[in-house]
């Protein structure tokens, strides 16, 4: 079983506890009536699906039930890192050479 | 007992009403292990932000922890951190502490929930076991000490676990939730010694 680590519980939990909620760092238009229809699908539909390191929201729901980030690698299915929702995207991960 | 305990309660509150508790008064002995149905306890979530931690705290007599998977209790009144502004508050002494929340001003959402959960303890040596039979977390004492307390997964229920001593648990399941709960560590009890 994979442990995933909360930032919220501040430690390793099950990754039972937890539901996956999507990539990362999607900001919502704030004048949304102003976005072309182009742009909209972008924003709504299309996702970068990366082979690699992706930015993704994650819900601990059986647990504290907080949304946070986390930094994965979709082919060894590794977490690289969490981090609180809100936060910026790391400017460095843990291990990466550059 | 604890049936005829809810009832002279529900009984003083409204004589054409009787409250059953779901499963009241169901146990089960296993070599090392006993799993039984806790009588009613007066609950209320907490939601409330930093700032209003001192006023609450003062209202219900029990300090709100803010360290994760932490709990408190005094005189009777259980203080559980789920989440990082939500705790559980469990009496056991009948008083409501929803009533001493609705005097305070400070910013807060309290909502009853005394009879949306049912509690079940699991006591004896192989306790941890048992719970983990359906619980992915790490029951050891060492990551699981006495007072911790934490919302996890149990089967296919979601469940709050509170460690009450070092061989005893409190489990608290939703009330629908109950039967299937109460049968999964009935069946882990028996397997659990072995």
């Amino acid at each position: 079983m994979l442990l995933i680590r909360c930032p919220y519980c501040e430690e390793e939990r099950p990754e039972l506890e937890f539901r996956n909620a999507g990539e990362a760092h999607i900001a919502r238009s704030a004048n949304i009536d102003a976005e072309s229809d182009d742009d909209f699908e972008k924003f709504f539909f299309i996702r970068a699906n990366p082979k690699g390191v992706i930015y993704e929201r994650w819900r601990h729901i059986h647990g504290c039930a907080r949304f946070f980030n986390a930094v994965r690698d979709t082919v060894t299915d590794k977490f690289v890192m969490t981090y609180k929702a809100g936060e910026p995207k790391p400017a460095k991960l843990p291990g990466a050479s550059k | 007992m604890a049936k005829a305990a809810a009832r002279t309660k529900a009984a003083a509150a409204s004589p054409s009403v009787e409250r059953r508790p779901a499963l009241a008064g169901r146990a089960l002995s296993a070599p090392g292990v006993k799993v039984e149905i806790l009588p009613p306890a007066e609950r209320i979530s907490l939601r409330a932000p930093q700032a209003s931690l001192a006023a609450l705290s003062k209202a219900l007599g029990v300090t709100l922890p803010v360290k994760p998977k932490t709990s408190a209790t005094k005189d009777g009144r259980t203080a559980l951190w789920l989440g990082p502004d939500e705790w559980l508050i469990i009496d056991e002494t009948g008083k409501d502490p929803l009533a001493d929340c609705a005097k305070v001003t400070a910013l807060h959402s309290a909502v009853g929930i005394s009879h949306r959960n049912v509690a079940i303890s699991v006591t004896g040596p192989v306790a941890a076991a048992t719970v983990n039979s359906g619980c992915p977390q790490d029951l050891s004492l060492e990551a699981f000490p006495v007072g911790a307390a934490s919302r996890t997964i149990l089967g296919k229920s979601e469940a709050v676990l509170l460690r009450t001593a070092a061989d005893a648990f409190r489990v608290e399941c939703w009330r629908s939730f109950s039967d299937y709960v109460f049968t999964l560590l009935s069946e882990a009890a028996s397997d659990a010694a072995n």
